[in-house]
């Protein structure tokens, strides 16, 4: 589907409230959008809303060879999926630019720091070590995908859960999470990233754009930080030039924002714990919010069963009345020719009817003596005939039937 | 000759649904049973590809995403299952040479995923105020190992059931309009399978029309 243009109209008082320090949606140049985090039934699931912007993050693991040149280390696979649900123009299956882009930005994120201890994952060196993979799915774009994905990674591996393994010399356990419980990754620094979008050759930016802002950018920094003001990746896109003081500027204002999410990420997490540790209920229909007139929960309900076998029966009684219809049972004419029904009938031909015994449908030249049984013929006709099916449907074709 | 009992009362899991839960597109809503979770989003009537388009009706496409790894088979033949059902209730020749595209996300599957997909596939329908002949709704029941028939069954029920059916049920006369089955079972089954999913779907409708009733009340 293509996207609907952005209008000059609309592109020209974009610019020009961003001249004069004014934001779409109200919000101050360095200000975030409300960030929300949900978590999900099982260990591993995330949802992060960033304003109207919403991503999940899933992850899942299992037991696979290792890459030969790391044997003792395990195996981290980030994949961004651009769901066409988030956007009309998100093409399922094509890889474009944008996708490319995030993924990318994803791993420098999150593999290249060194955040998740890779070395805990291994099991047994050079044979079994662990694949965590990270899937993200976009599910609503309103800007920003990539601070919203970063956010949803991290914050799912911290939450997510891998099986207990026992070694007993040779033998390897692996225990099921009812077995034993489950174990988390070890997470050493949690990275997010924090965009910045530069209008008018750099003279003005703006922190975590809206998709209307997104439209009308040049250019695009991406600063990845953790909360000990490391800095772990900075990407440049757009063709920008940017001074120096501005990129200092930039990360500065990163470091803030980094260090609140990382609180946000935290207090999420820890809250999600106490939640599962209470022992209720934590899964989808508890997190939707009922206050809302769009939404609606109903209990568990019971199904009356009372006549339920005599109203099957009684489908099936009617589906008696009529009687079965009659699957004719080939017919050997002539060796290595099968025949079933009767083919496209002649004009002016009476109908012959044939009443046929089962017969078996494979017969090859020399058995189909044996396998030819008895056919009855109907009392009604005395003239028997058999009609070979063939192209041209003037053409009577009269064969003999073998007995 | 199996004798299944008609004496268990089957039950149906919690539900929850939100509708217009997404700002991009034109209709949107998220239905839950139980802890199985799917999201659906409608984009429609829009521009459709020269080589998709039809001529006197809209083009209905399907995609459903699983939460992990690529879309494969199983996902494919779900899709076109859902997308059997949205045709035939889609009153499609109101739109023609448009596309209509329907993307289901699985958030969380604990069984009955077929037809969670279907009721939410509905209600994104409902939320983006496409014309349709009749609702619809995906009830799955499943054959227990000794002859129980189980409506709305957990990921666990599903995996331990001799059979596993999933009927699309329509709005105005009760019809089946869909059915994917699993494993083997007997004519007399099938059809008290059927008068059960009938039944529950009753309840799926009225639950609609609630939610629908509360969206565009007055007061809460």
């Amino acid at each position: 589907m293509k996207e609907t243009p952005l209008s000059n109209c609309e592109r020209d008082f974009l610019l020009r409230a961003i001249e004069e320090k004014k934001r779409l949606d109200g919000r101050q140049t360095y200000d975030y959008r409300k960030l929300k985090i949900t978590f999900g039934t099982d260990y591993g699931c995330c949802f992060v809303d960033l304003g109207q912007t919403r991503v999940m993050a899933q992850v899942s693991c299992e037991l696979v060879a290792p890459k030969e040149n790391r044997p003792t280390e395990g195996i981290l696979f980030f994949n961004i999926e651009l769901s066409p649900m988030a956007s009309p123009s998100f093409e399922q299956g094509r890889q474009s630019e944008l996708s490319v882009k995030l993924n990318r930005q994803l791993e420098r994120c999150l593999r290249n720091s060194k955040c998740i201890d890779t070395e805990s994952l291994c099991v047994v060196s050079g044979e079994k070590v662990w694949q965590v993979r990270v899937d993200v799915h976009t599910l609503n774009n309103d800007g920003n995908l990539m601070d919203a994905a970063s956010v949803a990674a991290i914050t799912a591996l911290c939450h997510f859960r891998r099986p207990d393994v026992a070694i007993q010399g040779e033998e390897v356990t692996v225990f099921s999470p009812e077995e034993r419980d489950p174990i988390p990754l070890s997470v050493y620094h949690m990275p997010i990233s924090v965009s910045f979008a530069f209008f008018q050759q750099g003279t003005f930016l703006l922190v975590d754009p809206c998709e209307r802002e997104e439209r009308v950018m040049d250019g695009l920094l991406m600063i990845a930080m953790n909360k000990h003001r490391e800095i772990c990746s900075i990407q440049s896109s757009g063709g920008i030039m940017l001074l120096k003081d501005q990129v200092m500027r930039c990360s500065k204002i990163a470091s803030v924002k980094v260090s609140e999410i990382t609180e946000l990420i935290s207090q999420a997490l820890l809250n999600d714990k106490a939640a599962r540790k209470a022992g209720g209920k934590c899964g989808f229909a508890e997190s939707m919010p009922q206050d809302r007139i769009t939404a609606l929960k109903m209990d568990q309900t019971d199904v009356e069963m009372t006549n339920v076998s005599q109203t099957g029966s009684g489908v099936i009684l009617q589906g008696d009345e009529a009687p079965p219809p009659t699957v004719p049972s080939p017919v050997v004419p002539v060796p290595g020719v099968g025949q079933v029904g009767q083919g496209l009938q002649s004009w002016g031909l009476e109908e012959e009817e044939e009443d046929d015994d089962d017969e078996e449908e494979e017969s090859s030249g020399d058995d189909q003596v044996e396998e030819v049984t008895q056919i009855k013929l109907s009392e009604k006709d005395k003239k028997e005939a058999v009609v070979e099916i063939s192209d041209s449907e003037e053409e009577e074709v009269e064969v003999d039937k073998l007995n | 000759n199996h004798k299944v009992s008609a004496s268990n009362n089957v039950s149906l899991r919690e539900f929850g649904c939100e509708q217009n839960l997404l700002s991009r597109p034109d209709g949107s809503a998220s239905f839950v049973q139980g802890d199985t979770s799917v999201m659906a989003g409608v984009y429609g009537p829009a521009e459709v590809k020269v080589s998709k388009e039809i001529y006197d009706r809209a083009t209905l496409e399907v995609l459903l995403q699983p939460k992990v790894g690529p879309a494969g088979v199983r996902e494919q033949s779900q899709e076109q299952c859902v997308r059997e059902t949205c045709e035939a209730a889609l009153l499609l020749s109101l739109h023609p040479r448009s596309s209509l595209t329907l993307i289901l996300q699985v958030l969380h599957d604990d069984g009955s995923l077929l037809s969670c997909c279907l009721n939410a596939a509905c209600m994104a329908l409902m939320d983006a105020g496409l014309s349709m002949s009749c609702l619809f709704c995906g009830v799955t029941c499943a054959i227990g190992a000794d002859g129980d028939i189980i409506a709305d069954p957990t990921a666990a029920q599903e995996k331990e059931s001799r059979a596993l059916m999933t009927f699309a049920i329509d709005s105005t006369e009760r019809r089946v309009m869909m059915s994917s089955t699993k494993g083997s079972f007997s004519v007399q089954e099938l059809q008290e399978c059927v008068a059960v999913s009938q039944k529950a779907s009753e309840k799926v409708f009225q639950f609609y029309r609630d939610s629908v009733r509360r969206r565009y009340s007055k007061n809460l």
